[in-house]
């Protein structure tokens, strides 16, 4: 049976020498030129430019002090669709799709057809990640039954059987008691409970956000109290059962209040904010392309204003892609009837770079650090570039410029929210659990011998 | 124009020529044979994915007037019931290769997605909440004709804005020719946001007074249920138009069909200020012109209306007027 909380295919290690790459970890306090060497699974050793040699068998790579190593990245939102949903992505698709975004690790959502909710079913999807996952993959569990907000799932069953954690994603939990009781049993069976906060009885009929916007293309509106107000309600309800609870996806400025609020209290919440959140607002919604159709809505420019700034204090704690692949026809419908939901992990650390970097909105030492952030959360060790650390790392060319989805998508579905975009800095290597597991055609042209 | 999408689209220009079209072809209801030959041998599709009876059959009716094939295709009973997707109904009723096609849905955007998925002129008859183009061409065609002129005029619009896209529709259309708009209905039925259109928003109906033109929104029964007002009777007692209300200089317009004792009292409804069948019958012109603005001309175009001639792209191809 597969063990530990990620599972992942079997590859070779990766024997490497990079050489004269800038080597930046905000963790480790590393920003400067360096060689490292891979081998064995592990960060084998660590120089200054120019000082290993390559040895027999051990590939070179070339990073002329110009291409930059990071600590691989890590995405705790991701929908994966397997099982039932193939036909937008699958366990293989999807984490191809991560490895190309530069992600050596991703948490998978159990809104799947059938619902993730039972012990048997987690050992079987565990079982095909073992063989099937390009990059290390965990679950969480839902909370209740069918995602129905009735019945608590086997709880303690499937922490047992290696789920990471607990989510409804989808979905919000509406009932405050059924929420606080999910809470209790996590002092039995451990696991962090994940919230989508939206209250359905504000949200009911909205397909975007309530606006100026809204109003002038009469679609339904989505207020943000729909998602604010659930957000204070169960950091109240974390609080007082002093459960350990995370806010998925936050999109408006009273959101990110209200964690700030929380967090001023000692409770244990943390938070995550998507790359289209953080970019993206109603303007980017007003051409109806259901592309640009996402729950929770894109909001309005204050809000992302306040998002940018709940990152940078760490009221927001991570970036997560809400990777959320759909099949071109499910998307090429009216608005109303699109389904929710883009891609996202090939394009978030491109868009972030080019978006908030570049624009002197965000330090890319920062912005590393938030985009690595999310395995911690969930009691994961984050990757550190350091000898005699598990080889997760990615390799990225800050200059390097490209169209979004101009050579395709790696993904099994196109429904990106940024497909058409120039980016600058493009990941061209990605290295996790010791494995090469994305390799960009262009780096043979930047990095050869 | 090669499709009418929406109002947005559409500047004071071109509103005012296609109503001075519509005005070229009243003519044409009062002949006794009601028909010119201008689009002999296109094909029109009505295109309907809800029930409506009176913009369907205006349409029909325009498309006759000018001699153009109708075909009506209605979601009931047909393919689209069966789970075909709006794109695909799309593609395989273009293998019928229509001149253009007339799209009523409960979707915003879809004209335009349709559009984009085949050769035909696409006219907008309704798409979800957001816009009704041929009803607000009608109603400034009503209102040319009743006041001369709209520049200047303070309108009303009255009732469920948030809806209904023929407010939408309006509130831009009526400020592109000069008017000022003001809407007024429960707080619960007027969209956030709304004002960013240009319009005023009221709760009340006190000083509807200074209103030139009051237009009336049909308030639809089903909104009880979902309890966007706490009952009929109490929101006919805040928001009826009624003959207290109305003053005898107002002109009152309605899009149909009129709820009596609801939105409108019986007796407004029957007062000579109510401008209602001729907006239905303004419906059936301005159709009219629409349909030739989009098929005349665009290739070889068989005989224009009398009153046309000035229209240059109308003979364009070597028509010639009859």
């Amino acid at each position: 049976m597969a063990a530990g909380p990620l599972l992942h295919e079997r590859r070779a290690p990766a024997d490497v020498l990079l050489r004269d790459f800038h080597v930046l970890d905000p963790r480790c306090g590393i920003d400067a030129r360096h060689d490292v060497r891979l081998g064995g699974g592990r960060i084998a050793g660590l120089g200054a430019p120019g000082t290993l040699e390559a040895g027999a068998g051990e590939e070179l790579l070339d990073g002329r002090g110009r291409l930059m190593l990071l600590p691989a990245f890590f995405d705790p939102h991701v929908h994966l669709r397997t099982p039932g949903q193939e036909h937008k992505e699958d366990l293989q698709s999807g984490t191809r799709a991560a490895a190309a975004g530069g992600f050596a690790g991703v948490i998978a959502m159990p809104n799947t057809d059938p619902v993730l909710d039972s012990a048997p079913l987690l050992r079987s999807l565990r079982d095909a990640a073992a063989r099937e996952a390009r990059v290390p993959v965990g679950f969480l569990a839902a909370i209740t039954r069918g995602l129905q907000g009735e019945q608590l799932t086997e709880m303690a069953e499937l922490t047992e059987q290696g789920a990471l954690g607990f989510t409804d994603d989808g979905r919000a939990v509406q009932s405050a008691g059924m929420l606080r009781k999910a809470l209790q049993y996590q002092r039995l069976c451990g696991g962090v409970v994940a919230l989508h906060e939206e209250d359905s009885t504000l949200s009911r009929g909205g397909s975007m956000h309530e606006g100026a916007i809204s109003a002038e293309l009469g679609l339904g509106g989505i207020p943000t109290i729909s998602e604010s107000t659930m957000v204070a309600r169960d950091a109240a309800i974390a609080g007082y059962e002093d459960a350990r609870v995370h806010f998925q996806h936050l999109s408006c400025a009273a959101s990110v209040d209200a964690v700030a609020a929380a967090k001023a209290r000692g409770w244990r919440v943390s938070s995550e904010v998507t790359p289209h959140h953080l970019l993206l607002t109603e303007e980017d919604v007003r051409g109806m392309d259901t592309r640009m159709k996402m729950f929770p809505p894109l909001a309005g420019a204050s809000d992302r204003e306040a998002l940018i700034a709940g990152l940078r204090s760490g009221t927001i704690d991570c970036v997560a892609s809400d990777h959320a692949p759909h099949a071109r026809d499910e998307k090429e419908v009216p608005f109303e009837q699109a389904p929710m939901g883009t891609t996202g992990l090939e394009t978030a650390f491109a868009a972030l770079h080019t978006g908030l970097v570049l624009t002197g909105v965000l330090d890319l030492g920062l912005l590393v650090e938030r985009m690595t952030a999310g395995a911690g959360l969930f009691e994961l060790p984050a990757s550190l570039i350091a000898t005699g650390e598990p080889a997760n790392l990615t390799l990225v060319d800050l200059d390097a410029e490209w169209v979004a989805g101009e050579s395709g998508w790696v993904s099994r579905s196109e429904n990106s929210c940024f497909a058409g975009r120039r980016f600058q800095g493009r990941v061209l290597l990605t290295v996790a659990a010791g494995a090469i597991v994305f390799r960009e055609r262009a780096l043979a042209a930047v990095a050869l011998r | 124009m090669n499709h009418l999408l929406s109002i947005e689209e559409l500047d004071r220009v071109a509103i005012e020529r296609i109503v001075a079209r519509a005005a070229s072809f009243a003519e044409v209801s009062d002949r006794e044979i009601k028909k010119v030959p201008a689009l002999r041998g296109r094909m029109v599709l009505n295109l309907f994915y809800e029930a409506s009876t009176r913009t369907r059959s205006s349409f029909e009716l325009a498309a006759k007037r000018l001699s153009a094939d109708v075909v009506n295709f209605a979601a009931s009973g047909s393919s689209i019931e069966k789970g075909e997707s709006l794109k695909d109904t799309v593609l395989t009723l273009s293998a019928h290769k229509p001149d253009a096609i007339v799209l009523r849905t409960p979707w915003a955007g879809s004209a335009e997605l349709v559009s984009r998925w085949c050769a035909a002129a696409v006219v907008n008859a309704g798409d979800g909440k957001h816009e009704h183009p041929t009803q607000a061409l009608l109603d400034v065609y009503t209102l040319r004709s009743r006041l001369g002129g709209i520049d200047g005029a303070s309108i009303w619009i009255v009732g469920d804005v948030a809806h209904s896209r023929v407010a939408r529709s309006n509130i831009i259309a009526f400020q592109r020719m000069g008017a000022k708009v003001t809407v007024a209905g429960p707080p619960t039925l007027i969209p956030r946001g709304i004002e960013a259109l240009g319009c005023e928003v009221r709760f009340t109906l006190q000083e509807l007074e200074s209103a030139d033109v009051v237009y009336a929104l049909r308030m639809q029964r089903e909104r009880m249920s979902e309890t966007w007002v706490p009952s009929l009777r109490e929101y006919a007692s805040w928001y009826q138009i009624n003959g207290q209300r109305l003053a005898p200089r107002q002109v009152l317009m309605h899009p149909g069909p009129v709820n009596r004792g609801v939105e409108l009292s019986g007796e407004v409804v029957d007062s000579p200020q109510a401008v209602i069948t001729a907006q239905v019958e303004a419906g059936v012109v301005v159709r009219m012109a629409v349909l030739y603005e989009l098929l005349a001309g665009t290739r070889a175009p068989s005989v224009a209306p009398r009153q046309a001639e000035t229209a240059g792209a109308a003979t364009v191809g070597g028509g010639r007027p009859a």
